[in-house]
């Protein structure tokens, strides 16, 4: 923390700036709030005002929470599973992979790695459509159902958030000492458990990154649990919860507005908690 | 079981489960797709009957659609926008939060907070403040009166609709681009700082002799992900304006915010044009990686320069 200087006016000028800009990027999440406890008449004649009895936001939640299209609950639940289970994954399995390649110098594990950073650059657009035939195609020759399951998004985020992850772990892992491992294998480590038991707790700061930067793409992301979930099944996540119910009533605002609030509480909760890893994680998976 | 063979085996059961996602997923996708756009693929014609390689046919249907003509451009135009808006936005915020203010802490986070709930979301939030709360401005205002008139809403033009979606983009983004700003400009030396003020530097003289260059690096990053994330916006195009309202564009009607993003999906899902659809995905993607290249070239130039 810098040392604060007496006030000068120019400061206080930056305050007051601030301070009004503060309010402004607020004033949406303030439109969701109060137009949440209001009734579908109130919404529609008068948005901008406080809402008459703020009981009516009980109301909403309950007709959200029981609403037959949002099913909050399921969805809730399965955002949960598919982020959670995602980002286990992608956070053990990129680690480990980052170690393997980065320790092991061969013509074959530099071209494996190069492979991972060069899809860095390639749109989800691209892959998108053949991606759901190569699953039907999958499939129909195994008959493992990968469409409309657990099973199939989970190994699609893995697939999709690997490459980041590996290049953030490898430029970390490059940077830990060999001698440290050197001194493990004298003493009779194996190779397995030298990543288990020694390198890994180790990456902790850049896993708080990796964990960040996928999670919030997983828990927000549209498109790809649109493709890969489908409309009208009974596994949906949050936002596509959300986009099925805003769709169906284009004119309900108030409980559109109140699923919204519903689907922004969990994120901005966790923020609460963890905002100083979010914003580093953030930052730093940037600007690597 | 020797050392050598223990590190070879251990190598690829740690790459091995990665690997097979990546492979299921951007592999064989990729390299079927870049073949798929070739041929007459749609949901009928699967990969085992039918499947016949039409050469360049997709294209030229593409470059004849007005509709994938209009997003194109209109991809550009709000690319560019946008990355304008956000950078500037974010760096006079960066600016601001970097000063000796009270709530520093509080409004960095306020500002960043949009970044963290997902477009599809703050489209309809948006949607709503255009649609209801702007008009209802309008009449509780007689001064603003104009916005009242349904004529006037922002969504209802192709053109304001465009900025729209610019201001819902500066507003999710800001504050994430910001973050970075307050990084550099945070690493900035603070004898630097002192030795100029010492000198009879103007804060102008000062942002633009010290801040601005010892921010280029900063910059090629936000440049960088500005572009690349407003030439695939989706989410917010979607929920905000799903692609309306219509316009014309060679004497065909075309859907006035269509960006190449949701014209791709609207091609294979809309006009079941799987195969076309897989032609523009690829040429999406050829021209971002094209544009994001000559981006970064440019900003490093830039970045020796200062």
């Amino acid at each position: 923390m810098k040392q604060l200087q007496p006030r000068k006016p120019g400061s206080i000028l930056a305050e007051i700036v601030t301070a009004l800009l503060f309010l402004l990027f607020m004033f949406p999440f303030l439109l969701v709030l109060i137009n949440s406890a209001k009734s579908s008449f109130e919404v529609t004649q008068y948005p901008l005002a406080w809402p008459e009895n703020w009981g009516n936001i009980a109301t909403n939640i309950v007709k959200i929470w029981t609403s037959e299209s949002v099913r909050y609950p399921s969805s809730l639940l399965t955002s949960a599973i598919v982020t959670i289970v995602s980002l286990i994954l992608i956070n053990l399995l990129s680690a480990q992979a980052a170690w393997a390649l980065v320790r092991t110098k061969t013509r074959i594990s530099s071209a494996i790695f190069f492979m991972f950073v060069a899809s860095m650059v390639i749109p989800f657009q691209i892959v998108m459509f053949p991606l759901l035939s190569w699953f039907r195609t999958v499939t129909q020759v195994t008959g493992i159902r990968l469409l409309r399951t657990y099973q199939g998004i989970i190994l699609a985020y893995i697939g999709f958030g690997a490459p980041l992850s590996i290049f953030l772990f490898h430029g970390f892992i490059k940077s830990i000492p060999l001698e440290l491992e050197e001194a493990a294998t004298i003493d009779g480590c194996h190779r397995h458990q030298i990543f288990y038991q020694i390198i890994f707790p180790i990456l902790k700061p850049i896993q708080a990154t990796v964990l960040v930067l996928n999670g919030i793409w997983i828990w927000n992301d549209y498109l790809l649990p649109l493709l890969v979930l489908g409309k009208g099944n009974t596994i949906m996540t949050i936002p596509l919860a959300v986009s099925n119910f805003a769709g169906a009533f284009v004119k309900q605002w108030d409980l559109i507005l109140t699923a919204i609030l519903m689907a922004m509480v969990p994120i901005i909760i966790f923020f609460l908690f963890a905002q100083k890893y979010i914003v580093k994680g953030m930052v730093a998976g940037a600007i690597k | 079981m020797t050392k050598k063979t223990e590190s070879r085996i251990v190598f690829w059961v740690f790459l091995v489960p990665v690997l097979f996602a990546f492979l299921m997923v951007m592999v064989i996708p990729f390299f079927l797709g870049s073949y798929y756009a070739f041929t007459n693929w749609s949901s009928s014609a699967r990969v085992d009957g039918g499947l016949r390689f039409v050469g360049l046919q997709n294209f030229a249907e593409s470059l004849r659609d007005p509709s994938f003509l209009y997003s194109f451009g209109i991809t550009f135009v709000y690319t560019v926008l946008n990355m304008i808006a956000i950078n500037v936005v974010a760096f006079a915020l960066a600016m601001l939060v970097t000063g000796n203010l009270r709530f520093r802490n509080l409004y960095r986070a306020g500002f960043f907070v949009p970044n963290l709930i997902g477009g599809l979301i703050l489209g309809y939030i948006w949607q709503f403040i255009f649609n209801n709360a702007v008009p209802s401005l309008g009449q509780a205002i007689p001064a603003l009166g104009f916005l009242a008139d349904p004529a006037n809403l922002m969504l209802s033009k192709n053109t304001t609709a465009l900025v729209a979606m610019v201001i819902v983009g500066t507003w999710q983004y800001a504050g994430y681009i910001m973050m970075i700003y307050v990084a550099a400009i945070e690493n900035i030396p603070q004898e630097l700082i002192e030795a100029s003020k010492i000198d009879g530097a103007t804060p102008w003289i000062r942002l633009k002799a010290i801040t601005l260059p010892l921010c280029a690096q900063a910059f090629t990053v936000t440049m960088f992900l500005t572009l690349v994330n407003s030439f695939k916006q989706f989410d917010v195009n979607v929920s905000l304006t799903s692609g309306g309202p219509s316009t014309m564009l060679m004497g065909q009607p075309v859907l006035g915010t269509e960006l190449l993003a949701l014209n791709i999906y609207n091609t294979a899902f809309i006009s079941n044009k799987l195969s076309v659809a897989q032609a523009r995905a690829l040429v999406f993607f050829l021209v971002l990686a094209i544009i994001s290249l000559i981006q970064v070239y440019v900003n490093k130039k830039k970045e020796i320069e200062l």
